[in-house]
């Protein structure tokens, strides 16, 4: 039973690092139709300009530019690339992406080298006990932040006028567009967005309690699991990018222990495939419901 | 205000829709459009309200002036910030999200706080519905409610000229008639409209001058009142189009309008 509540905790932790990742892909989605492929380099780009401006700043100094660099590179690739090519087909802009996606990634890997640094923390890295539970500091660490994000977020979409904006061009493109509402600044900023939640998750995941290993390709691999987490949500669901992180956190922490920690990857697409053959719109996709 | 002059519009490389389209509408005037499918209606409120090109078309000739201003290259968003505000075809009002954020929606296009209030005064009052419905989804008004959510949605940002794409498209001829009066009264407060419509009885009873579409071009023009009587508007309008003969016949529920009879 501890053990449970133990890998239920820290599941949580990394699902809430999964949920940041998804909730960026998601609105990108949303703004733009474009899968955005290139997601796990944003991560691997705010992680490398944490290592580098690290000796100089320290961590806090060091994670603000990272989280801010990787931003800005979704900006520059939306407003560089994508906005340019605006009338083409989504499902070219998603391969597009993927270009992107290699090109950063190997760019920053051969940069690494040999070494896998790690991001360290601001924390006291040592797990805290309560009865007999264990918990890495880390995910507590995460699932803090996570929630306070996640929740400013949501309120910054339901109330705010980028919120209403943002969802209505959503939904409706050339309404919207009627309505007077700027379309390129709402993609911008939802790249924007997106990136800046990629630079805080790779904070938690290129550390020692998370991941066991250092900023690498190890870590490109790890932020995959978000594409998971936001389809088995419902790839437009901004609630489901969250719940879909958690689950993938949780299947991920689960069968790591109960079956084996090689199976664990698997495991997290398995989940996703059960729930596409039940719900094949994703467990909060969008179903119409019109009256016309 | 809205002066159309040589209008051509083609969609994609081959596919001409206006071949040189001349339109005004004077200050605080009506003008109805009408025309069968295809004749280019929509395509003419694409051109004023800068959507071309979400459909993949663009403006190959003449021009689109507002207040003496060219729009025909402007975005969107400028448009509506100049005061020209569409209701599309099919209402598409933004079905997930309630009647206030669709009302929200519209208001962003104006950035002043107080108008944006008025706005919404003005639009309750319009439609008293949509205060009851306010934290509805929209899309589970019925098809008139929609029709006032997207007309009062397009009030939100306080335009001197509205464009309204067949607002009496799917309703009831009940329906039709009270969206007649609203755009009316919406034009007795001093905001031009551009009205197309297939439905010409309502059209003509409600603009006071109107202008007849024919695959691309402007076949007849005058008061609304002159093309009401005119054989020709009868002419054009049955025109041998049996399909949208009995797509008009199916819309009014089997009814034959006025405007069927010789």
């Amino acid at each position: 039973m501890n053990t449970f509540l133990q890998l239920v905790v820290n599941g949580l932790g990394k699902g809430a690092v999964f949920a940041l990742l998804a909730l960026g892909f998601v609105v990108i989605f949303k703004a733009t139709e474009v899968v955005n492929f290139a997601h796990g380099s944003l991560v691997l780009f705010g992680g490398y300009l944490v290592v580098v401006t690290r000796e100089s700043l320290g961590w806090v100094g060091a994670s603000l530019v990272g989280i801010l660099s990787a931003a800005l590179l979704a900006l520059a690739v939306e407003r560089l690339l994508l906005a340019r090519a605006r009338s083409a087909d989504a499902n070219s802009l998603a391969l597009l992406t993927i270009g992107l996606d290699v090109i950063i990634t190997e760019e920053v890997v051969r940069r690494l080298g040999v070494t896998l640094p790690f991001l360290g923390e601001a924390w006291d890295a040592q797990p805290i006990q309560i009865g007999g539970i264990t918990l890495f500091r880390t995910h507590l660490v995460a699932l803090a932040v996570s929630a306070v994000l996640i929740t400013a977020f949501f309120l910054a979409f339901r109330y705010s006028d980028w919120g209403v904006a943002m969802r209505a061009q959503a939904e409706n493109r050339e309404a919207a567009a009627l309505m007077g509402i700027r379309s390129s600044r709402v993609t911008a900023t939802a790249w924007l967005v997106a990136g800046a939640l990629a630079g805080v998750a790779v904070l938690f995941i290129a550390t020692q309690d998370f991941s066991g290993a250092g900023l690498s390709r190890g870590t490109h691999s790890i932020a995959l699991a978000a594409f998971p987490a936001a389809i088995l949500g419902g790839l437009d669901s901004t609630a489901g990018a969250v719940v879909g992180g958690l689950v993938v956190g949780l299947a991920e922490a689960l069968s790591a222990q109960y079956i084996s920690f090689d199976f664990s990857k698997s495991a997290v697409f398995l989940v996703m495939l059960v729930v596409l053959a039940l719900r094949p719109s994703g467990l909060f996709g969008t179903r119409e419901s019109t009256r016309v | 205000m809205l002066s159309v002059r040589n209008l051509q519009v083609r969609y994609g490389r081959s596919v001409a829709a206006l071949h040189g389209v001349d339109i005004d509408v004077p200050a605080d005037g009506v003008l109805a459009v009408l025309g069968s499918n295809g004749a280019g209606k929509s395509t003419l409120l694409r051109a004023v309200s800068g959507t071309l090109r979400l459909h993949r078309g663009s403006v190959v000739a003449g021009s689109v002036e507002f207040d003496g201003r060219r729009i025909d290259r402007a975005d969107p968003a400028a448009i509506v910030r100049l005061g020209v505000v569409g209701v599309p075809e099919g209402r598409q009002v933004f079905a997930r999200m309630t009647v206030e954020e669709n009302l929200r929606a519209g208001g962003i296009g104006a950035r002043d706080a107080t108008r944006r209030a008025a706005a919404r005064a003005r639009v309750h009052e319009l439609f008293p519905v949509l205060a009851e419905r306010a934290k509805q989804r929209a899309g589970l008004l019925s098809g008139g409610e929609q029709q006032m959510l997207a007309i009062g949605r397009a009030l939100m940002s306080g335009p001197r000229l509205l464009l309204l794409d067949e607002p009496s498209l799917g309703l009831a001829p009940k329906v039709v008639a009270r969206i007649g009066e609203i755009i009316r009264e919406i034009h007795a407060q001093g905001t031009a409209v551009v009205l197309v419509e297939q439905n010409a009885v309502m059209a003509l009873r409600v603009a006071e001058h109107a202008a007849v579409l024919e695959v691309g071009r402007v076949a007849l023009r005058g008061t609304a009142a002159e093309l009401a009587a005119s054989d020709d508007v009868q002419r054009l309008y049955l025109g041998g189009h049996a399909e949208s003969w009995s797509e008009a016949h199916w819309r009014h529920g089997g009814r034959t309008l006025a405007r069927w009879e010789r």
